[in-house]
């Protein structure tokens, strides 16, 4: 094989990520304006500090193209174990910040560990998927898997960052493309539309449904039963009926009573527009009355006016719904599917296990990121705080992002060569 | 080639739905949100725009010479929208605004039931001080804003009755003109009620923008929705200030009114009934409790004598019925008639030998004989069929001279008095059943008849400009294009040949400069005043009545006075309605002692009210 000197970085990529920082800036800037701080370059103001944040990120993604990829896959383990090192002593030493104690205080700047968590344990699954000798049939090996990803999951959990934590559920999807069984992905399915259902219907009619589909499977769907079935349709409603009965006292008991309360709005229990259902009931007059077309730049009447807490990181989609409108919004979810659409065929133009299972890594944090954090904003899922990849504002995702998005870049311009 | 790189390839294809999906499911909720569901921009301008009322400047009132007599001082309404309230330190905001804790909880509760998503009245009229106090911590309470309003202030106490009242529009006038919204304020009575139109002005409106904080952060789209107020329109008044306090001063101590005219225009000079009180009693949040003090009190400040009460008119109702009689021809100048007292009661005097000396005595049997003669004028045999006839005819006489009915002045709520006719008593006793002897007590203005203070006044003016008046009036002309109203430039003729007032101008006078006349008190050097008094009888002690006016040529004002239960009407009415003529026309008062007198006189008992209403039916 060739090994050409002239490296092809991804153009596209790059052109879907830098348009996303600058729209993401534009509204970062609406979100903040005020009369007396009108200048979008002045640094006292957020939109002014995320300047300074994109020209770091743009300096370290031109680093990070000029290393070396085998640096990373070298190192992966390493970076992953300081990592773990860094969540660890966050639980120490962190600070509180919206409730998550996530923050390490630097003085001049804090920082995140759980962001940089993502990319260490990418790089560290990457590496364990792409050893020569795994065997993707055996149960053990995706039990070291689980706890590759699970144990950074654990420790962000602890620091009460349950967004953060769920991204790594992410993961799901690349150990999917390597071979693991798609029951896993009917499992996600299932747990969460019996989740849901739990709350909202009557024990024993769950019971019955369960039942009712279960039967519909053994005599409808299967054309002859062996014993073999049987045993596993019984299994599945004993398990499911279990799962169910529990879920009231996991939703009393491990929840926390914040968490509890989102659901519930979301759920439509409890409408608590002035308390815990406050900020997405904002939110969606925001977007709501942005219309069509938005009500133009600057021009939100509601973001303008402080009503949408977290305006500029979390509930930054607000301000492009109210002021850019339908198109808008569409137009900024096509970016990201366009972005999350081209790393997965940039993965699967991957010839390493490596580099491709770490492509496919990229994309799912990306992806998890923009479910909850949309998902969130547009009322379709619970209050959880997560910033909007490359969008909101805050150096330490963004940061992040970029390392996580350009390794990926760096080793899809080096695919050709010989591994 | 890397393992699994082919195995498992189409998954891709799965995971790739799997976000399209996602990203499908979100933009069809975004359409949902901000295409089809409107619910939201609704909510998004309840909530960051703010529709504020701009009120206009209530028009200002002035007298005849110009000088201010009500104007406007900005106060503050505080207002909420319950919806808005949010983390109210409720003791805080108690102390600061200084209300208890009970009211706080009674007006928002107030505030609710009303709405909780459109603004309601908290706290009403708030001065510029005691808003100063705690503007600056308006912002911590969210939810409440304030309003700028004006309160009308009367420069001076005086003239209650004319200018009336503004107060909070209720359920019936919300209904009647869409104009109001709760919590406006309306004109209630005098020439803030009838002049509403003209010195309400035209509401603006104002779109500003608030943020989370309640704190306005600018106009809407700048102020593309916005309208500017237009201000109310002045009202240029034909009072006399000073005279009108002065006559107020006048009746200071008594039951009664004063209403003194100029007769060549019709211009009310002053209108006063009394007791009087000082409107500015009745502006502000102290109006409800001095409104229930006023409406309780048992002398009835609150009832405009002057317009409303119909009081029989006593001995001033002879002049026009001689001047019936002589236009009618059933008397003449000259006629005389004794002085019978067993047809009706008289004071001891020589008979009288003309109409001339019948007003200047005031002889009750003449009277008698003049009204006799205009009932029954014998064109019918039987005494009831021309009783018929004559009473029309002197029905109609009556309803010339402005009597029995609404004088169409510019203020509210005036009496039409009662000048009964055919089909009053066809009624009252049966057709045929009645004739002169059953009604004759109206010849010396007793029985069913009852005159309005201002027709009396009118009287006045009709006696003093031989023979025609302008409707009365208290608005020469209003707003920045010195508007007038057309029917007070209307001449009203009475058909009374202008000779045969001269005759009562003549008795009138005489009234006042004669020995023998009843109102000698009234005399003053140098000014001719002519005058009738009169002495109303009713159940309880005498009213004293007197009309007037000066000089007796090219008089410049008509003056009628009315003193419940004084007594003779030469006694109490006539010496005020001098110093009110002397007042007027000499711009000040010589008389001091005489002046002090009448002042201080509290001549009235203290009686219940007499109810001013018709005649009931016996």
């Amino acid at each position: 094989m060739q090994n050409s000197e002239k490296k092809k970085y991804d153009g596209v990529t790059i052109a879907l990520y830098i348009a996303i920082i600058l729209f993401g800036w534009v509204n970062i800037y609406a979100a903040c304006y005020d009369e007396l701080h009108a200048s979008i370059f002045d640094l006292s103001c957020q939109h002014g500090k995320q300047i300074i944040w994109i020209a770091l990120a743009a300096m370290l993604a031109f680093s990070i193209l000029m290393i070396e990829p085998r640096l990373f896959s070298n190192t992966s383990y390493a970076i992953y174990v300081v990592v773990l090192g860094l969540l660890v002593v966050t639980l120490f030493i962190g600070q509180v910040v919206n409730g998550g104690k996530g923050w390490i205080n630097f003085g001049f700047f804090k920082f995140q560990p759980a962001e940089f968590a993502k990319f260490a344990t990418a790089l560290a699954l990457s590496k364990y998927m792409s050893a020569i000798d795994l065997d993707t049939s055996k149960p053990k090996t995706w039990f070291w898997a689980l706890a590759i990803l699970g144990i950074p999951a654990l420790l962000i959990l602890m620091q009460d960052d349950t967004g953060s934590a769920m991204v790594f559920a992410g993961f799901v999807f690349p150990m999917f493309r390597e071979g693991l069984t798609h029951y896993v992905l009917i499992l996600g399915a299932v747990v969460i539309v019996l989740f849901v259902l739990a709350l909202l219907v009557n024990n024993w009619v769950m019971i019955a449904l369960i039942a009712a589909c279960c039967a519909l499977y053994l005599f409808v769907w299967l054309n002859k039963r062996t014993r073999k079935d049987w045993m596993k349709t019984i299994g599945f409603f004993v398990v499911c009926t279990l799962f169910t009965l529990s879920v009231d006292f996991a939703f009393n008991n491990v929840l926390q009573s914040h968490q509890r309360e989102r659901i519930d709005v979301l759920l439509g229990k409890t409408e608590d527009i002035k308390g815990a259902g406050y900020n997405v009931h904002q939110s969606k007059i925001a977007i709501g009355s942005g219309g069509f077309l938005g009500k133009g730049f600057l021009a939100g009447t509601i973001t303008k006016a402080d009503f949408v807490p977290e305006q500029e990181t979390d509930f930054i989609f607000c301000t492009v719904g109210e002021e850019w409108g339908f198109v808008g919004s569409t137009t900024l979810i096509i970016l990201y599917m366009a972005l999350l659409m081209r790393i997965i065929a940039m993965a699967e133009r991957q010839r390493s296990t490596y580099s491709r299972f770490y492509g496919y890594s990229v994309a799912s944090i990306l992806f998890m990121h923009v479910l909850i954090n949309i998902g969130m904003v547009l009322g379709l899922l619970p209050v959880i705080g997560i910033p909007l990849p490359f969008f909101s504002y805050g150096g330490s995702s963004l940061l992040a992002f970029t390392i996580l998005l350009f390794i990926f870049i760096r080793q899809d311009a080096d695919r050709n060569q010989l591994l | 080639m890397p393992k699994n790189s082919a195995q498992y390839h189409q998954r891709a294809t799965i995971v790739k739905i799997i976000f399209a999906v996602v990203g499908a499911v979100f933009i069809f909720r975004l359409a949902m949100l901000q295409i089809f569901d409107q619910e939201y921009k609704e909510l998004a301008n309840k909530q960051a725009l703010r529709n504020l009322t701009q009120f206009p400047a209530r028009g200002y009132i002035y007298d005849r010479n110009g000088e201010l007599m009500v104007h406007n001082e900005a106060v503050f309404d505080l207002m909420v929208i319950p919806r808005m309230v949010k983390g109210l330190d409720t003791n805080y905001f108690c102390k600061k605004v200084g209300i208890s804790r009970e009211e706080f909880d009674e007006r928002m509760k107030k505030a609710r039931t009303y709405s909780t998503y459109s603004a309601s009245i908290f706290m009403k009229q708030i001065s510029m001080q005691e808003k100063a106090a705690w503007e600056s911590s308006l912002y911590k309470f969210k939810g409440f804003y304030l309003q700028q309003r004006t309160l009308r202030i009367y420069d001076r106490p005086i003239a209650a009755h004319v200018l009336g009242y503004v107060g909070e529009v209720n359920e019936n006038d919300l209904e009647k003109d869409p104009y109001y919204k709760r919590g406006d304020y309306i004109g209630k009575s005098g020439l803030e009620a009838a002049y509403e139109k003209e010195l309400r002005g035209i509401k603006g409106k104002k779109v500003v923008h608030v943020d989370v904080h309640n704190r306005e952060i600018g106009s809407y789209q700048n102020g593309l929705f916005d309208t500017l107020p237009v201000a109310g329109s002045n009202l240029y008044t034909t009072l006399d200030a000073d005279l009108q306090e002065y006559a107020e001063k006048l009746m200071a101590n008594k039951r009664g009114c004063v209403v003194a005219i100029e007769p060549s225009t019709g211009e009310v000079l002053a209108l006063v009934s009394a007791p009087c009180y000082d409107p500015n009693l009745l502006v502000g949040r102290v109006r409800g409790a001095n409104y229930q003090i006023l409406s309780e009190d048992i002398a009835k400040p609150l009832f405009n004598r002057a317009l409303q009460a119909a009081y029989p008119p006593g001995s001033i109702f002879k002049v026009a019925q001689s001047m019936i009689g002589l236009e009618l021809g059933v008397i003449d100048p000259g006629t005389g008639f004794p002085c019978d007292k067993s047809l009706v009661g008289c004071h001891n005097h020589p008979s009288a030998r003309s109409v001339q000396e019948a007003i200047k005595m005031s002889c009750n049997p003449y009277f008698y004989y003049t009204y006799k003669r205009i009932i029954q004028q014998g064109k019918f045999k039987s005494i009831y069929k021309d009783s018929q006839y004559g009473l029309t005819i002197w029905h109609d006489y009556m309803l010339r001279f402005g009597f029995g009915q609404k004088l169409p002045i510019d203020l509210p709520n005036v009496s039409k008095g009662f000048i009964p006719d055919t089909a009053f008593y066809n009624k009252w006793y049966g057709e045929g059943k009645w004739a002169f002897s059953t009604i004759y007590s109206n010849s010396i203005g007793q029985g069913e008849v009852t005159v309005v203070p201002l027709q009396m006044a009118n009287l006045a003016c009709i006696v003093a400009n031989r023979g025609y008046y302008y409707t009365p009036h208290v608005v020469k002309y209003y707003g920045p294009d010195s508007l007038t109203r057309e029917e007070f430039k209307q001449r009203h003729d009475l058909g009374i040949q202008s000779k045969y007032f001269d005759i009562a101008a003549r008795g009138m006078y005489d009234v006042v400069h004669t020995a023998g006349g009843t109102a000698h008190r009234a005399n003053i050097e140098d000014i001719d005043i002519c005058g009738k008094t009169g002495t109303a009888q009713n159940k309880g002690i005498d009213h004293s009545v007197f009309v007037c006016f000066a000089p007796m040529n090219n008089p410049k004002i008509a003056v009628a006075v009315y003193v419940e239960n004084a007594g003779a009407g030469g006694v109490w009415a006539a010496p005020i309605a001098s110093l009110v003529i002397e007042k007027y026309i000499r711009g000040e008062v010589k008389r001091t002692e005489f002046e002090r007198t009448y002042m201080e006189a509290a001549p009235c008992q203290r009686l219940p009210l007499v109810r001013y209403v018709k005649p009931k039916k016996k």
